[in-house]
């Protein structure tokens, strides 16, 4: 027994391309099966259509789907709603988490760091649908934040259930993919860097802009990409806490309830192509050059 | 004349770790200074201080008469040249070295004209479009010396920047670095372990040990009279002989350092001169170095001394023969150095 696994490791020793190949397969068998294969059925689905009458799927080629994306108000509305709520939710959790994440990697003590780490990593260990509803509990017009308004004597603001509270509920549930990646980032920037930028004559605030930020941009890019992503795709939140359709809510009722799975992937490419565009800009500012 | 950096009884220490215990020095204009000494003996705490980086626990830093030790990094008059050079890595080797002026608020037109003084004296014209990651380690090393020197400083911090080249490279620079000194007779301080970096480039050095300075001198007082047991050792390799090993020779327990290049290999029936001393002993171990061969040879008054002979004739067969021989080493007493302090203690010290 063991000499045929000896033999095999031999084998496998002579011939590295095979060796790589057996080794990649698996995980490459899944990206194109699971991830590529769907997205590219996804991109076909989106030119059939569905029959009025019958509701039955025709799986005939046209784009009358993109046409009525483009020429319903409503779903311009929605899409641009949605854009402008992810980059929203995203600039904020940037600004957000660059302080706390340059405190925790180049200023705060060992231990006072893991508690940090811990503290962003913590809320992930909870279900997304708890931490949605406890915003609820907090945002609801007669919930945690108005009792402790009226009790401070400060009024009371109707947050929720709009796009403000929204807002922070994206805000909230995201920042931890944000932080991870610009902690990471801002950790791995030498001292000597920081030291040198110092000594040559500027100021804190001037290395921070010239040297800090500009060498923390793939990570700080990397967050922003999180944030902005899942907020396009997310459904559940808006369900939740808000009063307003997002491109999610738009493909979710034309699936489960109109079973019009042709408009839904339709729609479902917006999101994809707003990413896409991201990306391109990202990388035409030299984002990743430094990756 | 103010001298260009001068240190009054600094101490530094982290916590409980003592890193500089009450350092005096006085580094003169336009001179170039090193800081000799073993890994942890405070030379690079001292230099961050000088810098800025670090402020000292007590004592004064004075940069031409100035007392800095408050004033931060961006203030002072001096730049670093960094182990690392941590070059910006996502700026280009003409921004690398702009910056200094960059951030200092120059103008565009005299920023242009001085990047390029700066980048043609150290040969980095064609390279200005690169990023750090597309050199070579001795290239590197010219931006991170263009970039410190556009300022102007009163004073170039160097901090064992060498020490990532291999030793062709680092021999070139040695000398580029003392040609670059002599030109622009700026004052340079400069940090290092590797004594005969120190010696070959220095005009005076200090070696330190311990947070303490142990000597302060030009480089052949320094080696040919090594002040404490450790800077016999550290300086070149050296012997020391002290108690009774010491007074089977000379008569005296008191230590002395003798080195091992001026002592001679001799037939075991030669009669020292007058003015010569001498030991008899047992050779117990030969290495053949090729220009030399480097004997240790136990004395019968006890102790051991090493003896570095130069292969005038011997071939290395000749040369190995020796081991287990009976010898007479002998040399020019007046090489005897007599050194303070307990040297016991500071052998500990030296593992």
């Amino acid at each position: 027994m063991s000499t045929v696994f000896r033999r095999a490791g031999i084998f496998l020793y002579r011939f590295p391309g095979l060796r790589l190949a057996l080794l990649l397969a698996p995980p490459l068998a899944w990206m194109v099966v699971v991830y590529l294969l769907a997205l590219a059925f996804l991109f076909l689905t989106a030119f059939w259509r569905q029959d009025p009458v019958t509701s039955a799927i025709i799986q005939a080629w046209g784009f009358q789907n993109f046409q009525a994306l483009w020429a319903v108000d409503v779903y311009r509305t929605i899409a641009l709603r949605t854009a402008g709520m992810a980059l929203a939710v995203t600039v904020t959790d940037v600004i957000l988490a660059i302080p706390i994440a340059y405190y925790a990697a180049r200023i705060a003590s060992p231990r006072v760091r893991t508690f940090l780490l811990l503290s962003m990593v913590l809320p992930l260990w909870s279900s997304y649908l708890v931490r949605v509803y406890a915003w609820r509990v907090i945002l609801s017009s007669d919930g945690l934040l108005n009792w402790s308004l009226h009790k401070l004597h400060l009024g009371s603001v109707n947050l929720g259930f709009s796009n403000w509270s929204l807002w922070i509920v994206f805000c909230y549930l995201w920042l931890p993919y944000v932080l991870l990646p610009i902690f990471a980032a801002l950790q791995r920037i030498p001292n000597s860097l920081i030291e040198a930028s110092t000594d040559l004559g500027a100021r804190w605030f001037t290395t921070l802009r010239r040297v800090i930020l500009p060498v923390a941009l793939p990570g700080i890019v990397a967050g922003s990409i999180f944030a902005f992503s899942l907020t396009l795709g997310d459904y559940i939140a808006p369900n939740l806490v808000g009063d307003t359709e997002f491109i999610g809510n738009v493909i979710y009722q034309s699936v489960g309830i109109a079973n019009n799975i042709p408009f839904a992937a339709a729609y479902a490419i917006v999101p994809a192509v707003i990413v896409a565009i991201y990306l391109l800009v990202a990388r035409q500012l030299k984002a990743f050059e430094a990756l | 004349m103010q001298p260009a950096v001068r240190l009054e009884q600094v101490r530094k220490t982290f916590g409980d770790v003592v890193a500089v215990a009450g350092v005096d020095l006085e580094i003169r204009q336009g001179e170039f200074f090193s800081l000799l000494g073993p890994s942890g003996c405070g030379k690079t705490t001292c230099l961050r201080m000088i810098a800025g980086f670090e402020e000292p626990t007590a004592g004064r830093i004075l940069l031409q008469g100035q007392d800095v030790s408050r004033l931060p990094a961006y203030e002072r008059d001096v730049n670093t040249v960094f182990q690392d050079y941590a070059l910006f890595p996502h700026m280009t080797v003409y921004d690398n070295v702009e910056y200094g002026l960059k951030v200092k608020g120059i103008g565009a037109s005299e920023r242009r004209r001085r990047v390029a003084d700066a980048l043609a004296m150290m040969r980095l014209d064609r390279l200005e479009r690169r990023k750090p990651g597309e050199l070579s380690g001795g290239q590197r090393q010219r931006v991170a010396l263009a970039r410190a020197l556009i300022n102007q400083p009163r004073v170039l911090l160097l901090d064992e920047p060498l020490g990532a080249l291999d030793l062709k490279l680092r021999q070139t620079m040695q000398i580029e670095l003392k040609t670059l000194q002599e030109r622009l007779s700026m004052t340079f301080l400069y940090v290092t372990h590797d004594q005969e970096e120190a010696l070959t480039m220095s005009d005076r050095l200090a070696v330190m040990n311990q947070g303490r300075v142990e000597q302060v001198g030009t480089p052949a007082e320094v080696y040919e009279n090594p002040a404490t047991g450790f800077v016999a050792g550290f300086v070149g390799a050296s012997n020391v002989l002290a108690g009774d090993a010491a007074g089977a020779v000379t008569g005296s327990a008191a230590a002395f350092t003798i080195r091992p290049e001026k002592i001679r290999l001799a037939p075991l029936d030669e009669t020292p001169t007058a003015v010569e001393s001498s030991a008899a002993g047992v050779v117990r171990e030969v290495v053949y170095v090729g220009a030399f061969t480097r004997y240790t040879v136990d004395l019968d008054g006890g102790g051991e001394l090493v003896v570095m002979q130069q292969n005038l004739t011997m071939s290395s067969m000749e040369v190995l023969q020796a081991r287990g021989q009976r010898v007479r080493l002998i040399w020019d007493r007046q090489h005897n150095r007599a050194i303070g302090g307990s040297v016991q203690e500071q052998r500990e010290e030296e593992r």
